[in-house]
């Protein structure tokens, strides 16, 4: 299974995590466009802790992490 | 005369109780800027470095920058200018809110504050007119209390800046408080003001805004081009609204560089519950803003029924994984208490953490804790050390009122300190997040984050993505940031400003309101020129090579759980870079990098 977690605005509506069978996925937009989280609205997508960008391989066992722009200090 | 100073600087000596009105160094000024700039270099110039920060002979300035107050985005903020007594080095607290509005209003770029009243006192400044008052009624007073009860005395228009208990008692983590729950926060700036038997300084003004800015259209200009950039970026227009700073627990988290149980981890699997989302689900009331700001990050809280200043990421992070607690009611109600006994709330619960994992390896023993054990996660221990860090009657108290660094320290075992120049560090884990660690070594006031956020570009991607796990070419950008981040302390802006505006919109609104012509390059030296002279008063207060360092566990022991297990800090690997970018050689500039920025002055010392 992959692990999705949304934070932030991409909460409204969706649950905080997700788990997702791993057929039919072969990159996190493929996981975005099931969650209906257009590109745009992505500003952080992390793959295991790491940033990567929505064309990146996703397999099962993962943890992909989205987050919409923020800030702070 | 240049735009947006009043070229009035007021010298009040507590001992003699004499002030003095003096002229702002317009030349000064213009090398320097104002704020954390030219008050570093005024501080240099009134020749402290060497003396105990806690007697009479150190001074204390609260200086304004040349934005401050100026019809402009985000100019609530002025600085408090001094020599720590938590690391003997140069201390540099910046504060939003409205108070330092208002002494520009009042007509007054800075106030120096020297000597020693002989019994405890309170200044006013009403436009020209400053006076001393008594205020041994207020011994004891909280910080929010006292705000009340001056502005009832003085008028609901007036702005109050105050110490809460612990800067009476000269704790070395004491904040500067104003407007009931700003704070000038780190490096024990509050113990100074208490030494001083200062406790709090009022001020009122006729004026509502700066009567005296250069070109008054172009400003007009610069702000609306800045108003746009920061409404229409989806970070300063909205998320920090929405979430306030508290939102990076998650992504900090979720990285794996949310330092837990004093750094003995970097992952805490109850984030969420401490997070930024879960604080504006449960407690969050409304967002809080500083003066003329349209970002308003600060957040106002329940605690208890009670409707306070809410935490930032960092009392989020230092109070929460970093002690092991997931409790978030019971964190905002230790940032409450930080805020109204007057005391920092990054120092204070690292201090904590650093002693929870005294007491984990059994150095600090139970019979120590008079009954309050600092065991992980206990909310008791955070609410009752904290308490007693204010105001501390027992030994092991008086141990932790002075730091981590003090506190391990004494328990042989300093590497337990989380900190830099014996300042605690805050919430992101150098070893997890290259550049942040060069920044952290080299910040002249120690451990510290808003001396050149490295997270901005490793973390948030802005204002583009680097990788976090990589060394290369994280000198130059440290520096860069670093320069900049002087720039707008001295300007009189709110750093946040800068997850939107770029280095040339802070120069437009610059030249506009004090009729300089600089170049972003231009600016970005006397950025440098400002670094430089804060080493210099550290090195001339005994700084030493090793104290640019980070603490050996974020070199030797890598990151034990989470996404960057495995990973340490190259600090040794970047730290020469650095200094190769800075001109500087064993930390200090050498002769040639001093000329070139025009410091000639301090050649030779």
């Amino acid at each position: 299974m992959i692990e999705v977690r949304v934070f932030a605005t991409l909460r409204d509506g969706r649950d905080k995590i997700t788990m997702m069978a791993p057929e039919g996925i072969s990159c996190a937009r493929d996981i975005m466009t099931r969650m209906n989280i257009p590109d745009e609205e992505v500003s952080i997508l992390l793959i295991n802790g790491f940033h990567q960008k929505p064309e990146s391989p996703v397999k099962d066992g993962d943890v992909v992490a989205l987050f919409p722009p923020v800030g702070g200090g | 005369m240049a735009g947006a100073y009043y070229e009035k600087i007021a010298r009040i000596n507590l001992t003699t109780g004499e002030i003095k009105v003096e002229a702002t160094n317009m030349e000064l000024a213009h090398k320097f800027i104002g704020g954390r700039g030219l008050g570093t270099k005024m501080l240099y110039d009134e020749g402290v470095a060497t003396v105990d920060p806690l007697s009479p002979e150190n001074k204390l300035i609260y200086i304004t920058g040349p934005m401050t107050g100026a019809q402009a985005p985000s100019t609530g903020r002025y600085m408090v200018v001094t020599k720590s007594p938590l690391t003997g080095m140069i201390a540099c607290s910046n504060s939003g809110g409205i108070w330092g509005a208002k002494l520009k209003y009042a007509g007054w770029d800075a106030i120096i504050v020297e000597g020693k009243a002989p019994d405890w006192t309170y200044i006013s400044i009403e436009d020209d007119k400053i006076e001393l008052h008594d205020a041994r009624e207020y011994v004891g007073m909280m910080s929010e209390e006292m705000d009340e009860t001056l502005r009832e005395k003085h008028g609901k228009e007036a702005s109050v800046l105050n110490i809460g208990p612990a800067g009476e008692n000269q704790v070395l983590l004491a904040a500067i408080m104003n407007d009931k729950d700003r704070a000038a926060g780190r490096s024990g700036v509050g113990a100074v003001m208490g030494s001083k038997n200062l406790k709090a300084i009022v001020v009122k003004a006729t004026r509502t805004n700066l009567d005296n800015i250069a070109d008054v259209e172009a400003l007009k200009v610069a702000t609306k081009n800045a108003l746009t950039t920061l409404r229409e970026n989806p970070v300063t227009g909205q998320s920090l609204r929405m979430y306030g700073t508290a939102v990076l627990v998650n992504i900090v988290n979720n990285i794996g560089a949310f330092p837990t149980l004093n750094w003995q981890q970097s992952y805490y699997p109850q984030g969420d519950d401490i997070s930024g989302e879960t604080l504006a689900d449960k407690y969050l009331v409304r967002p809080g803003a500083c003066h003329r700001c349209p970002i308003a990050c600060g957040r106002v809280v329940d605690v208890n029924g009670k409707v306070v200043g809410g935490p930032e990421y960092e009392p989020l992070w230092a109070y929460g994984g970093n002690c092991g607690n997931n409790d978030l009611n019971v964190i905002d109600e230790c940032n409450m208490l930080c805020n109204e006994l007057g005391m920092d709330a990054i120092s204070v619960p690292c201090t904590i953490a650093a002693a929870m994992e005294l007491y984990q390896k059994g150095y600090i023993k139970e019979e120590e804790c008079d009954g309050v054990p600092l065991e992980w996660g206990s909310t008791k221990a955070l609410v009752e050390w904290t308490k007693r860090m204010a105001n501390p009657q027992s030994e092991l108290a008086r141990l932790m009122s002075s730091g981590s660094a003090r506190l391990c320290e004494h328990y042989g075992h300093p590497e337990i300190s989380m900190s830099v120049k014996k300042q605690e560090m805050p919430a992101y884990d150098a070893r997890a997040i290259q550049g942040i660690g060069i920044t952290y070594a080299t910040s002249n006031r120690g451990g510290c984050h808003v001396r050149g956020y490295m997270i901005s570009p490793e973390v948030l991607g802005l204002p583009e993505q680097l990788d976090r796990t990589v060394t290369t070419d994280k000198a130059a950008w440290a520096k860069t940031f670093q320069d900049l981040t002087a720039v707008i302390d001295s300007m009189g802006h709110c750093l946040f400003t800068s997850f939107a505006m770029s280095a040339q919109e802070y120069t437009d609104l610059l030249n506009a309101a004090t009729g300089t012509s600089w170049s972003v390059e231009e600016l970005l030296e006397i950025g440098d020129r400002i670094y430089n002279i804060e080493r210099m008063f550290n090195k001339a207060a005994g700084m030493k090579p090793e104290d640019d360092r980070l603490p050996k566990r974020l070199l030797e022991e890598p990151v034990s759980n989470g996404p960057s297990e495995g990973m340490v800090s190259q600090l040794p690997l970047t730290l020469p870079q650095y200094y190769e970018a800075r001109g500087w050689v064993d930390a200090f500039p050498t002769d040639e990098t001093l000329k070139k920025l025009g410091l000639d002055e301090c050649i030779g010392k």
